[in-house]
Parts: C-alpha cells; structure tokens; sequence
C-alpha cells in the first residue's frame, strides 16, 4: 500500500464516527421524509401507497397551511431583527465598566437557562386578563381597559413573541458579549488618536467587527424562529382559530394528533425547503459582506 | 505445575456454570410471572402515581403470577403518542388508559382488541354491564365494547356563594336553566366607574378544547354533535347554532362573560381571585377548588335549556392487539380488580374522578364521603342525563374542525351559523371515507 492511499484510508476512518452520525441522524431522516411524502399514510392493515403529488395538492388547497405560514413569516420578522438588536444593547451595556455588571448579565441570561414549559406557565399568569402581572399595570396603573391577550387574534400571536423575544435576547447576548471582549483595544485607542467620536468608533469598527458574530446569530435565530414552539403548547394551543399556529406546530398536530404522517412529512419537506433556502441566502449573499478578522 | 493448571480450568468451568445457571434463573421465574405493562397518563392534580403504585402492588399481593409494571406516560396526548409509536415500532404496552375518544382511532389504526370477545364467563359478562350507561357510550361501538371507564369526568357549575350573597341572590341556589343562568350573570357582574369589569358573572373556557364545553350547551339543548357510527357530524342542526348563538351571546351581547377565548387552565384560579362568580369546569378539578377556594362555594349541574345535559370525558382502559393470550388474560383480571366497587369508590374521593359504576356509591366509603361532601354526589345525578363526548373516526382532526369554528365565532371572526357552517364542511370532507 502507498503512503499517500494510507494517509486516505486513516483520514477517511477518523472521519468516520461523525460521518455515521451524521448520515444516520440528519441526512437519512431527510430523505426518508422526501420519500414519505409522496405515499399515502400506511394505517392498520393498509400498507402505504404511491400517490405521487397528491400530497403536495392537499397541501396547496390546505388554508390552515397557508395560514401557519404566513404566521410563521409574520413571527420571524418580528422576532429576529427585535431580539438581536436587543442583544446587541443588552451587550454594550453589560461589556461596559458598571456598577453591578455581574448582577446584569446574569439577569439578561436567565430568560436562556429557564426551560420553555416552566416560562410559558408563568407568562400564561402574566397575560391573564384581570388580575395579571400585565394587566395590573395597564389597567391598574395605566387605567387602560381590560384586554384578553392570549384569546384575542389581533394580539395572541404578539404575546407569544414577545416572549419569544424575551428568552432569545439573553441567550444571543452571550455570543455578543464575548466578540465585543475579543475586539483588541489597540483599535479604540487608535480611534481615539484620529479624533473618532463614539458614535463613528461603534459604526465604523465595532459594528464591522461584530459581522461574523450577527451572521452567527443571525442563523441561530432563523433556526429558533420555525423551531421554537413549546410555548404556542402551554399557552395557546394555536388558537384562537390558528390565530397563533406555526409551523411547525401544525406538523405536530397533523403528525401525532391527525396520525396522518404522510400529510406530516409533507409538511416537513416545506419546512426542509424554507430552512434551506435562509442557509443558502446567509452563507452565499451575506458571508461575502462579511469581513474576518 | 499441572495440578495447578487443573485446578484453574476447574475454576473456570465453575464460574461459567455459575453464570450461566444465574442468567437462566430470571427466565425461569418469567416463564411462571406474567407481565403487564401499563400506560397511564396524569391530567389533574393530587399524587396519582402513588395510587397508581399502590393499585398494582397490591394486586400484585393477590395474584403473585402477575407482574404489574405501571408507566406514568405523561399527558392524555403524550401517552397516545408514545403507545402508538411505541406500536409501529412493535413493542406497545399490553394496557392503556387513554381517551375514550380516541377509541376511533385506536380502532382504526388496529392497534386493541375489544372487550367482549376476552370476556367469555357468565360473571365477566355481567361485570361489563356494570358502569354507568353514560360512560359506555364513548366505550362501545359496533356492538363491542373497546374501553373499559376508569378515570371519567364531566363538567359541572361551580359558584362563588359570596358572590352570590353580596348580589342579592340566594347563595344555595345555582342557576337552573339558561335564561336564569344570563339574569344571575348579569347580576354579578360589576363595574367600576371608569366602566371597566371588575367581576365577571359567568366562564366557560374556550382554549385549548371549546368543544368539549360546547357540548355542556348542545345537549342540553336537546341535540347530539355525531352519530354512533363515528362517521357523520352535525355541526350546523339549529340547535347547535342556537347555543354557540347563546354563548357568543354572554360575552358580545350581553357583556357578563369576559370577550374572546377563555383559558381553561387560568379559569379556577380566575375563580379563586374572585374574577368570576360562576365557572365551568371538570369535576376533576373538584379536589383543586376544595383546597383553593378561600370562601363557600357550590357544585351543580349545567343549567338546562330544552333538558338537562352535559357530555362526559375522560380516559378508557385499553386492550392493545399485540399482547399474548396470556397478558391479555392477566390485563382483564387486573382491569376487572381495579374498577370493582370498592376500589372505583376510593378512586373517586383520591382524585375527584367520576366512580364508574352504580354499586361504587352504595359502599360505606363513598356513602361517607359524599355525606360529609355532597358536590361529590352531583357529578353521579348529573351521569342520568350525560352524553357521550365528540369522538369520531379521524377524531382529532375533525375536533379541530369545530375548535376552529367555535373559537372564531368567540372571538367574532365569523357569525355563529357561518362558523358551524364551515366547521360541518371540513367534518364532512373528513368523513366521506369512512361511510361506504
């Protein structure tokens, strides 16, 4: 054997483990659903069958779908661009020399260590009309009249973002926070040399900086914006009449509510295009503006 | 040298032996044991696992061939969920307790046997005629009985007898039918200055599953939402518009029921803060109001409208197909030693379940309980004239479908008779297959 076929055969066997994982728990569940989707849904006795589009037609004709969709839309584009903005706050101030720095940043990342179930009970209370923590200060303090938060469909699918926001914020702080302590401070004293106010310090060399880290989080918060639904369980259910269904929670219900897993992993096969079209976008069109340190 | 090579072989063979005889012996103790395993889900309050624990180690006691292996899978959804994968995957549990609703879709998927077929003596017959006819609505169909009632409940009227007082109305008497239940609610609601309600008269809980509650207006109005068969819904009769009119109404039109979807799971406590006077809830929450309520409170029935009425809930035990002759031997003496009288009573006062049989509420325990407590004895008149709850082939999908339509005519989305239009449309897009 040649040196060079050995030096194969080694790499390809330590590559191994992680390939076999990776095939067997992220590339065959992917293509087994692309297959499903195209068979009727086995039940009993009855084998699944070849159906084609069929699927895919239900779906089309599906208005629940359209509507999860749409909400879906609606949910990342009032979660994702809030909560980094709001990391990126968050983080300056917390990088800054101030008093009770720890106190802060722990506060900032508790929302990220609080299992999801356990926040959404407690934010049921906080929305409940009457009596709630919500409530109490808009109809106790502001005067306000009353509004049922959660039961409305104008403001159901808000109140879930805004917790949405709340617990992603602290977690992308973290991210934040370490970049802005990686920025070498040769760069600020040399800006104080030129004359750069903070304002151009912040726009013209941190923000630029920070790029990798936001295409990070950026990508992170796309993922949790269709991944995240364990609060819509506890608190709405989707309701008021799907007012606050998304995604993937639809893909639930149709997949172990409905027991119809071929509809399920037609679903999901969407779900696979959206995800992969938002990779595609961010590491092709935003990677190249981004600058590496 | 050799002696001692000898001695070590010996040694070897020994330990081998000793091995292989300790490896064989659970087997041997298998072989006699029968094992069961046993699904069951927690839905209210109170230390179910321990009951559940303390029920199998005590039959366990009496019948030592029998190995009870009890599963706490969770919620009603999460332990459906669980058996039926755990089913295509080929390895269910022998019994189950899910809900009686799913019985359609359990059936459908061929995953449990019924009843009637196992019970073959006189006295296994006859114990199958034992519950209350109310519960075996939602356990039989096509002539076989497919579930067995254990943890069954209804939905019952709870009032704030305070509330009551302080609105002038006598505090031991709930309302009796529709029209007195919108007078006492309008009583009991109040304002203050600015116009805003600080008490609400009546709650029914819209979230999560309305239809359920629905059925607490639709059978006293005098309709049923499916027939026996589980393939055809009637979504849009009159009578059901009417009551999704009457409920639509309590809040819209008449401002004495908090506006859009109520939740189910804030609705006792809304209850405790004094926030409503009258709430509809589960007779499982019965234990929960006891301990919580910080002043007098009542149990009564739905208040009637063309009669009186309210559907039933709750789990089954069920029978799953792919268990030996022998487990499912075992399942119906352990499922027949649990409801027996005695225990079925004791079931009932630990939880605040429904007992499932008549004779339950003639034994000394219950009699006692229900002297010292008499809301426990309301759900039991109540069962007379008790329906079955929605369950249909396709069941959650077509639940969804009115769900749906109840929760965008609560929220004012859609005009009641539009909704119940829209919801039977997709029912009946669901159902076409399955009435050939």
């Amino acid at each position: 054997m040649t040196n060079n076929a050995r030096q194969h055969i080694h790499a390809w066997l330590l590559l191994l483990p992680a390939a076999v994982l990776l095939a067997a728990f992220t590339h065959y569940p992917a293509v087994a659903t692309i297959w499903h989707s195209f068979f009727s849904t086995p039940k009993g006795a009855r084998a699944a069958v070849w159906v084609g589009l069929d699927n895919y037609l239900t779906l089309i004709e599906d208005p629940v779908f359209w509507q999860v969709l749409v909400n879906n839309v609606w949910f990342a584009l009032g979660t994702i661009p809030l909560s980094i903005v709001l990391a990126f706050v968050m983080a300056l101030w917390v990088n800054g020399k101030i008093v009770g720095r720890g106190f802060l940043r722990m506060a900032f990342f508790t929302p990220t260590v609080l299992p999801m179930i356990a926040v959404a009970n407690i934010w049921l209370f906080f929305y409940t009309p009457g009596y709630g923590l919500l409530e109490q200060f808009t109809v106790g303090f502001l005067g306000l009249p009353s509004h049922n938060w959660l039961g409305s469909q104008s403001t159901a699918l808000i109140s879930l973002m805004v917790v949405t926001i709340w617990k992603e914020a602290g977690f992308f702080m973290i991210f934040y926070l370490a970049a802005l302590q990686a920025i070498p401070p040769v760069l600020a004293e040399a800006a104080a040399i030129e004359g750069a106010s903070r304002t151009q310090y912040l726009l013209r060399v941190v923000i630029p900086l920070l790029m990798p880290t936001t295409l990070f989080v950026l990508v992170n918060a796309v993922i949790n914006a269709f991944r995240l639904v364990d609060h819509i369980v506890v608190m709405t259910r989707g309701g008021p009449d799907n007012a606050s269904a998304l995604l993937l929670y639809y893909i639930y219900d149709v997949g172990f509510k409905f027991w119809d897993s071929a509809y399920a992993a037609t679903l999901t096969v969407v779900l696979l295009i959206l995800l992969g079209l938002a990779a595609l976008f961010q590491f092709l069109v935003l990677e190249r503006r981004t600058h590496y340190q | 040298m050799l002696t001692r090579q000898l001695t070590q072989w010996m040694r070897h063979v020994f330990t081998a032996t000793l091995i292989s005889l300790c490896a064989a012996l659970p087997n041997v103790v298998q072989a006699q044991a029968t094992e069961v395993s046993f699904f069951y889900p927690v839905a209210v309050g109170g230390p179910i696992t321990k009951l559940i624990d303390a029920f199998a180690a005590d039959f366990e006691k009496e019948n030592p061939t029998i190995k009870i292996k009890p599963i706490y899978s969770g919620t009603y959804q999460e332990s459906i969920v669980k058996a039926l994968t755990a089913m295509k995957s080929g390895e269910p549990p022998v019994l189950s307790v899910l809900l009686s609703t799913d019985m359609f879709t359990l059936i459908d998927e061929e995953a449990i046997v019924d009843w009637t077929s196992l019970a073959k003596t006189p006295e296994e017959q006859q114990w199958l005629k034992s519950f209350y006819p109310a519960f075996m609505e939602n356990s039989q169909t096509g002539g076989k009985t497919w579930g067995i009632p254990f943890q069954r409940s209804t939905i019952v009227m709870y009032w704030n007898k305070e509330l009551f007082k302080e609105a002038g109305l006598d505090p031991n008497k709930a309302p009796a039918n529709w029209t007195e239940m919108l007078n006492y609610a309008k009583k009991l609601t109040r304002r203050d200055a600015a116009g805003n309600v600080t008490q609400w008269g009546v709650q029914i809980p819209s979230s999560g599953f309305p239809y359920w509650l629905f059925q607490g207006l639709t059978t006293p109005n005098n309709v049923v939402l499916m027939n026996k068969e589980g393939n055809k819904t009637y979504f849009d009769h009159p009578n059901v518009i009417e009551a999704l009119q009457y409920w639509v109404d309590l809040s819209q039109k008449h401002k004495v029921m908090a506006p859009g979807v109520i939740e189910w799971g804030t609705t006792p406590r809304d209850f405790f803060e004094r926030k409503v006077a009258i709430m509809w809830t589960t007779t499982g929450n019965l234990t929960n109001v006891k301990n919580n309520a910080k002043f007098d409170f009542g149990v009564a029935m739905l208040p009637a409208s063309k009669r009186a009425g309210s559907p039933t809930g709750g789990g089954n035990f069920y029978l799953f197909k792919k268990s030996t002759p022998a487990q499912q031997q075992a399942a119906l003496k352990f499922v027949k030693w649990i409801t027996s009288p005695e225990r079925a009573a004791q079931w009932g006062i630990d939880t605040g379940y429904v007992a499932v049989r008549p004779d339950a509420f003639d034994t000394l325990t219950m009699r006692k309980y229900a002297a010292g407590f008499p809301p426990a004895a309301v759900a039991r008149d109540q069962l007379q004239y008790s329906v079955a709850e929605l369950s249909t082939h396709e069941n959650q999908r077509v639940t969804k479908a009115l769900n749906d339509g109840l929760q965008a005519a609560l929220t004012g989305t859609k005009k009641p008779d539009q909704a119940m239009k829209d919801a039977q449309r997709e029912a009946e897009r669901i159902l076409r297959p399955y009435r050939k």
